[in-house]
């Protein structure tokens, strides 16, 4: 169950909300379930809400990973 | 799109599959179970299954909050909807469930009743704000994931004073539904399974730390896998791993977005507006304990069962429907006699079928071409 | 000769609405008739002012079709319901080859509707039509009362001439033949989406609304007798329009994932609502099936007009009893492309 995407925070608003965007498209979501986000952030959207920060260290380690698998292969 | 784009590379797709085809041992058999619906969604989507060596078989389990829905609380739904007053505000994915005598909302509100169909509780909130002259009832369904989004809606319709929005709360726990397909004793008899592929974004909610406990006291190895395809490849390469090295840990593959802890806001919010019911009807698994939600006394004025005096009525699947046994991973959606005849995306008759994750509905709209042609794998 | 001017008092575009005695076929209604929808289609047909229109047609075949339009929001970036129905109605006579001449136009109105969107979408559609070079020579207005129909409805009818060896149907794929898209997918239904209330995000996709006959004339030209049948793919999307060929011809239909051309926003748009660019809807695009010998020649013939600059080469049609729709996926594996089952809804799931 989750149907969750990462978006970037383009902008904060007023009443913890904020503008994101994917790739072009803009949307206005709910920042009260994370904390300590700012434009530039990305963050996982799922109905209406982010509900974590993406940690874009992580990230790319598991893309390292990933392309491991690749040169290993 | 970043963080989605690279996570879906077809190249590091086939150099993943062929290390996890070196890696399945070939006098072993290895059963997973994924656990949500998002993930037995990007199996059927991408094709994963085709990746995978003959031994290395991926059961769905039930991870999808709209197949495991009793028929009875659809019905309780869509008769709220059909109350004059009342508006209903409901994710898409519940339109089309039908409840008994094939009912549902999509029909409801065909024949009147005011029915609308929103994006995110804001919505429904903001329904509510701009209509005081209607009841605004939310239909909340949902794992972990998407609880919280529904117990900020309830405090913020708290701070704004708000007496015409209420939650119909149907949101349940994944360690309990994990809890009730290891631990029964049918479970143990039946078909083992070897190993999870933990829920991607009910996890970041929850962190690693509730898995635990199966790892420990069922033996079973669980790897949390981010949404992507390649997340879910990667995951089940550490499974085998794990499995070939008689290992059963709890290991987190979506490292980006997962902690051990979770995201302990959002995890108070939810504490403060629920509590734990002591059991609760899942469809296809009967009664399971302490494995869904209910508003607290202190939300009681929000909340709808007890505000529109809701009693529900126990409903009853089609004695030939497999369900139960395909959730568990015993048997395949094609074992079921229904399956495809009287059982289709347009005629559900079980819960499997009822939602595009669910086991059935994802063979039948993306893999039942399998079914007619001989077994082709990738070569590697 | 043209029909008399009306004396009475001008028409109130700006502050005016719809009532019950501009369908009742007395002076209210001639009035509304002549200074909204001839003002905007102005042509010599349908100034003779007759309930039909009379021409005369060289000797050969016709094509005929008929549509309802409903679409909501009546307005869209990139059309409204008016140029729609010119464009929807061109499209399917351009799929058979055929030149379109003429098409009619009936309207339902909604009582109260305000008479300055009624201009709005007239004048959109008479745009329309004089740029795709047909004559709207014919039409009706009825009214019903309030609550009964969504602002206005359009229903049309259009007809065409076929060129002679042009023999283009549903039923003619057969297995080996090349499936050539003209276009990016999904742009339209995208568009609709942005603009529903319920749904708000904000996007710069516009509709791809748009006449193709001129693109299907250049294809017809250059291909004639390899070209086996055009289909636009409009509700259901792509997959809708590959399934129902597939049945039609008794074939089954290869596609694959990456010579998809879909834009990156249209991509992102359908993430964020859990849709699938196949089953998105299209209203300037079309998918062709022409023998593999002419594919390449086809493609660039495509790609040299205005509304094919992104045609691709998309998939194969084989043999297959189940007549199934198969989809190679980027990642290599394999799904089948079925019919959607109901309109498309977002999913949180």
């Amino acid at each position: 169950m989750c149907l969750a995407i990462p978006v970037q925070v383009t902008e904060l608003l007023e009443g913890d909300m904020a503008r994101v965007t994917l790739d072009g498209v803009t949307k206005i979501v709910s920042l009260a379930l994370v904390e300590d986000v700012h434009p530039g952030d990305y963050v996982i959207l799922h109905v209406g809400y982010a509900l974590n920060k993406l940690d874009p260290e992580e990230a790319a380690k598991t893309l390292a990973l990933l392309a491991d698998a690749g040169a290993a292969a | 799109m970043k963080y989605v784009d690279e996570y879906r590379d077809g190249k590091l797709a086939r150099a993943l599959a062929k290390k996890i085809a070196l890696a399945a041992r070939p006098d072993k058999s290895y059963r997973f179970m994924e656990f949500c619906g998002g993930h037995t969604h990007a199996i059927a989507r991408y094709g994963l299954e085709d990746l995978l060596p003959e031994n290395i078989r991926l059961i769905h389990g039930p991870g999808c909050p709209v197949c495991v829905l009793p028929i009875g609380r659809m019905d309780d739904a869509i008769k709220l909807a059909q109350r004059p007053g009342i508006t209903l505000c409901t994710y898409a994915d519940l339109m089309r469930v039908p409840g008994s005598d094939g009912m549902s909302l999509i029909k409801a509100k065909a024949a009147g009743a005011d029915v609308r169909m929103v994006y995110s509780t804001l919505d429904a909130l903001r329904i509510a704000q701009e209509e005081p002259q209607r009841q605004v009832v939310f239909f909340a369904i949902g794992f972990e994931t998407t609880t919280p989004p529904t117990a900020m809606a309830l405090i913020d319709a708290q701070k704004l004073g708000l007496k015409n929005f209420f939650a119909f709360c149907n949101h349940v726990l994944t360690p309990a539904a994990i809890q009730a397909l290891v631990g029964s004793p049918e479970a143990a008899a039946s078909v083992p399974i070897d190993g999870f592929v933990g829920p991607a974004h009910v996890s970041t909610v929850i962190g690693t730390k509730p898995y635990h406990a199966f790892a420990e006291n069922y033996r079973k190895a669980v790897v949390i896998a981010g949404f992507e395809p390649l997340d879910v490849m990667q995951a089940i390469l550490m499974l085998v791993r794990q499995i070939n090295e008689g290992r059963h840990e709890v290991e987190n593959e979506y490292i980006r977005a997962v902690t051990v802890d979770g995201n302990r806001k959002a995890q108070d919010f939810v504490a403060r507006v629920f509590e734990v019911r002591d059991t609760f009807e899942w469809r296809g698994l009967g009664q399971v304990p302490f494995s869904a939600l209910q508003l607290r006394e202190e939300f009681a004025a929000f909340d709808a069962e007890k505000v529109f005096d809701i009693h529900t009525v126990a409903a009853k699947d089609n004695p030939a429907c497999e369900c139960g046994e395909i959730l568990r991973g015993v048997k395949k959606p094609v074992d079921c006699k229904l399956f495809g005849t009287l059982c289709t995306p347009e005629t559900p008759m079980g819960s499997c079928m009822v939602s595009s994750e669910g086991s059935c509905a994802a063979h039948w709209t993306y893999g039942r071409f399998r079914d007619s042609a001989p077994k082709q794998r990738q070569a590697s | 000769m043209t029909a008399p001017r009306l004396r009475s008092r001008k028409l109130d575009v700006k502050n005016g609405r719809v009532d019950l005695s501009h369908g009742s076929g007395g002076r209210a209604m001639a009035q509304l008739i002549a200074d909204i929808f001839h003002d905007s289609f102005a042509n010599d047909l349908l100034a003779q002012g007759n309930d039909q229109a009379v021409f005369d047609i060289p000797a050969g075949r016709m094509a005929m079709t008929t549509d309802g339009y409903v679409v909501s929001p009546l307005f869209f970036p990139g059309g409204d319901i008016g140029s729609l129905a010119v464009h929807g109605t061109v499209n399917d006579l351009a799929m058979s080859g055929a030149k379109p001449l003429y098409l009619s136009a009936s309207f339902i109105l909604e009582e109260g509707f305000p008479l300055a969107d009624l201009q709005r979408i007239a004048r959109s559609m008479g745009a329309a039509a004089r740029e795709a070079g047909v004559k709207i020579v014919t039409g009706d207005t009825k009214v019903v009362e309030r609550g009964k129909a969504d602002g206005v409805f359009i229903s049309t009818a259009g007809v065409g001439l076929v060129p002679s060896g042009v023999n283009l149907s549903g039923d003619r794929a057969r297995p080996g033949d090349a499936i050539l898209v003209s276009g990016t997918l999904g742009d339209h239904g995208v568009a609709i989406m942005s603009s529903r209330e319920n749904l708000q995000f904000e996007t710069q996709i516009v509709s791809d609304s748009a006449a193709l006959h001129g693109l299907t004339e250049a294809m017809v030209a250059a291909c004639g007798e390899h070209l086996r049948l055009m289909r636009d793919p409009t509700r259901g999307g792509l997959a809708a329009t590959l399934n129902e060929i597939a049945h039609q011809s008794g074939v089954g239909i290869r596609i694959e994932e990456d010579a998809l051309p879909i834009r990156p926003e249209v991509a992102a748009a359908c993430e964020l609502l859990g849709l699938d660019p196949l089953f998105v809807a299209n209203e300037g695009k079309l998918i062709a099936f022409v023998a593999l010998e002419a594919a390449d020649r086809l493609l660039t013939v495509m790609r040299s007009h205005p509304l094919g600059r992104d045609a691709a080469l998309i998939g194969h049609v084989v043999a297959d009893d189940n007549h199934f729709v198969q989809m190679t996926t980027s990642f290599g594996g394999g799904r089948i492309v079925d019919w959607l089952s109901g309109e498309q809804l977002p999913r949180i799931c």
